[in-house]
């Protein structure tokens, strides 16, 4: 038998019919759904009267527009408060495996909750309207985002069609130093292959750097997949994966427990598995990754220092540069450290989770947030990992150290809600995207590690963290 | 879907890489349960000169004189040309809307992002992928000479200049078809509801923990 790369294995699992031309139908096992891109999705499905084909492969949350104060008053915007509502008569309407909505005790941002429930599971096809839906390839899955029409067709008919991409493998081997995360690890991929170094191709994280990842640092890795432009990012499944599925809400129980890690046990390339590329990276060699620039290509190590477009010679890249650096108002040949912020973010989908939140707390633990910082806000990914760091008292470390401890959701990753920049703020976050205007528009965003944004708010600059 | 016709239109260059789908469409707007009304916020951040909101009055806004979209030669554009990586970032399918709402009908680029991709195809917005060498010369020429059209002919997959030269593209037969024939891609998929259904009985026995 021909040696097969895991995404092969994700491929045939779930390949329901296949064109002469190689498009195939990929039946899809989890459906995700939150406020943002499935209104227009079930309006489409209603307007053509259809039906949810399976109504157990849904599970759905509101996450991008909820506040993350005075929850008790609800959502103020009146513009955001129709969204969430109507997903809420959405899912009353047509049905759901569980929803978690506002103010659940469960809801938090889509990608945090589904693992944390179990609702997302070894060998799953999982989607969601939802870019870092590559997330979930953490666990040996083949996830993907998709866009609103896949969104109803998914609803519709349970499957997508598409053409198998590529596949990558990315290969991070030795011993990554202390204060060097997943995030780092994602970073350094990412300034090596660039934006769209993985277009066309899932990606497929290996080597030991990665097998010694808790599944909270290969969520971050994975979810960052699309930030290279793969379709989507995986890790294969050990026993670091099975235990932390074990015991969770969704997941199965046993006997169907001992069949279900026996096949999720196979979820691994096989030796030999052809790749069609090959990227190897040096864990020893990573440092703590900056970006500085509008897109997460535009990376450098907080040793480093503003790029000089001068010395571009590729006349695109130059301008690209040029317009980067004029955005984000940084001189050519600054030393990264000598940066100020305004505002911290530590959060998102890629670092909200409990292993980020004990991180940062490392940092901020009997230290203070700098005077220069206006804000620092710490936003959990869900209610769980809200009331887990709780217990353990992480809350009381931030508070302490001037950090605002906030209510779950996406926050200001992507300012739905009221959590922006202002034009001009610069912020050190741990979120995914340093576009113009992600954070707010005229907003000026670093993406950083949770440690290296704690160590940023209580430098006020960006600062080694492994030197404080 | 609308049916995509072979037609020539007005070329608006946009250089820069990287055009990512929060500029294309900002996040405050994404807050609409609709599939309509995004054209005037197509590239907010760059075409105003102050902050769109949701219900804002957009004709009455200051517009940035200096983007593209804004210079008088390139009113009722439908071409856009783009630089690599067009697309990228967020899965919105607000992006192609407000697109094909503002007017375009085709988006040429040496390559797009995956999502953003696929979004497009969706919706009747069609996507040429070009060698970056020929883009590179579109740009040249459409900046060159106001009123700069191209014709796109998807049957023959092949675009033409004012100057009579001609680049042939690639595009799926798939996505050709139903961009051809504006077809509804759910209708086709439930033409093999019966496979759909053997198949996940087959899954079900073999995977019950997925069928909770």
């Amino acid at each position: 038998m021909v040696a097969q790369t895991l995404y092969d294995k994700l491929w045939q699992d779930h390949l329901v019919h296949e064109d002469a031309d190689g498009t195939g139908l990929i039946y899809i096992d989890r459906h995700l759904v939150h406020e943002v891109t499935s209104p227009q999705a079930y309006e489409g499905l209603k307007l053509a009267g259809r039906k949810v084909w399976r109504i157990s492969s849904i599970v759905a949350t509101a996450d991008h527009n909820t506040p993350t104060k005075d929850w008790n008053k609800g959502i103020m915007d009146p513009v955001s408060r129709l969204q969430v509502e109507t997903l809420d008569a959405n899912i009353k309407e047509s049905g759901a495996l569980s929803y978690f909505p506002f103010r659940h005790e469960r809801q938090g941002i889509v990608h945090v909750i589904g693992p944390e429930n179990g609702a997302t599971l070894p060998g799953m096809t999982v989607v969601c309207g939802d870019s870092h839906t590559s997330t979930h390839g953490a666990f040996g899955c083949l996830a993907f985002g998709i866009g609103t029409s896949e969104v109803e067709h998914v609803m519709a008919t349970q499957c997508l069609t598409q053409k198998k991409t590529k596949a990558m493998q990315v290969v991070v081997d030795g011993v990554a130093g202390p204060g060097v995360g997943a995030k780092d690890i994602a970073l350094a991929i990412i300034g090596k292959i660039g934006t769209a170094g993985g277009t066309g191709y899932s990606l497929e994280f290996a080597g030991s750097a990665i097998r010694a990842l808790s599944m909270e640092g290969r969520m971050t890795l994975c979810n960052m997949a699309i930030e290279a432009g793969a379709r989507a990012g995986m890790v294969a499944v050990d026993d670091t994966t099975i235990n932390y599925v074990k015991g969770r809400p969704l997941a199965p129980t046993g006997a169907v427990w001992e069949c279900a890690v026996a096949y999720w046990r196979t979820l691994k390339s096989d030796d030999g598995a052809k790749f069609d590329s090959v990227v190897t990276l040096d864990a020893a060699a990573i440092q703590p990754q900056v970006t500085w620039g509008t897109s997460p290509q535009m990376v450098t190590t907080v040793d480093g220092f503003v790029p000089d477009p001068a010395k571009e010679k590729d006349p695109i890249k130059r301008e690209g540069i040029e317009r980067a650096l004029k955005y984000m108002d940084l001189k050519p040949n600054t030393p990264i450290v000598e940066i100020k912020l305004d505002k911290i973010f530590i959060g998102s989908c890629t670092n909200s989770r409990i292993e980020d939140l004990r991180a940062a707390a490392t940092i901020a633990r009997g230290r203070k947030v700098a005077s220069n910082i206006k804000l620092a806000l710490v936003v959990p990914g869900s209610g769980l990992v809200k009331r887990q760091a709780e217990q353990e008292g992480l809350d009381k470390i931030f508070i302490e150290a001037g950090f605002e401890w906030r209510e779950p959701g996406c926050s200001m990753c992507l300012g739905m809600n009221d959590d922006q920049l202002s034009p001009g703020e610069r912020c050190a976050s741990t979120s995914n995207r340093n576009f113009e205007g992600r954070q707010g528009a005229g907003g000026r965003t670093h993406l950083v590690s949770p440690v290296m944004a704690a160590a940023a708010a209580v430098a006020g600059h960006f600062v080694d963290a492994r030197k404080l | 879907m609308e049916k995509f016709i072979s037609r020539e239109g007005l070329v608006a260059p946009l250089d820069r890489a990287n055009v990512d789908t929060d500029a294309i469409i900002p996040k405050q707007f994404l807050k609409s349960i609709l599939r309509t009304g995004y054209g005037p916020n197509l590239f907010d951040e760059w075409r105003y000169l102050d902050q769109g909101e949701p219900g804002k009055d957009d004709s009455k806004r200051p517009l940035n004189k200096d983007f593209v979209l804004n210079q008088p030669r390139y009113q009722g554009a439908q071409i856009l040309l783009a630089r690599e990586n067009f697309g990228c970032g967020s899965s919105r399918e607000h992006a192609p809307w407000a697109l094909l709402q503002y007017g375009f009908q085709a988006v040429i680029a040496p390559s797009f992002a995956d999502i953003f991709y696929n979004n497009s195809f969706k919706n009747g917005l069609l996507l040429i992928k070009l060698d970056t060498k020929i883009v590179d010369r579109l740009f040249k020429e459409s900046e060159a000479s106001p009123g700069y059209r191209l014709a796109i002919d998807l049957d023959q997959q092949s675009i033409s200049t004012p100057g009579g030269e001609h680049f042939s593209f690639e595009i799926d037969a798939f996505r050709k078809h139903c961009l051809k024939n504006g077809l509804d891609e759910i209708g086709l998929t439930l033409a093999h509801a019966d496979k759909i259904k053997a198949f996940e009985t087959g899954r079900r026995e073999q995977c019950p923990w997925l069928f909770n």
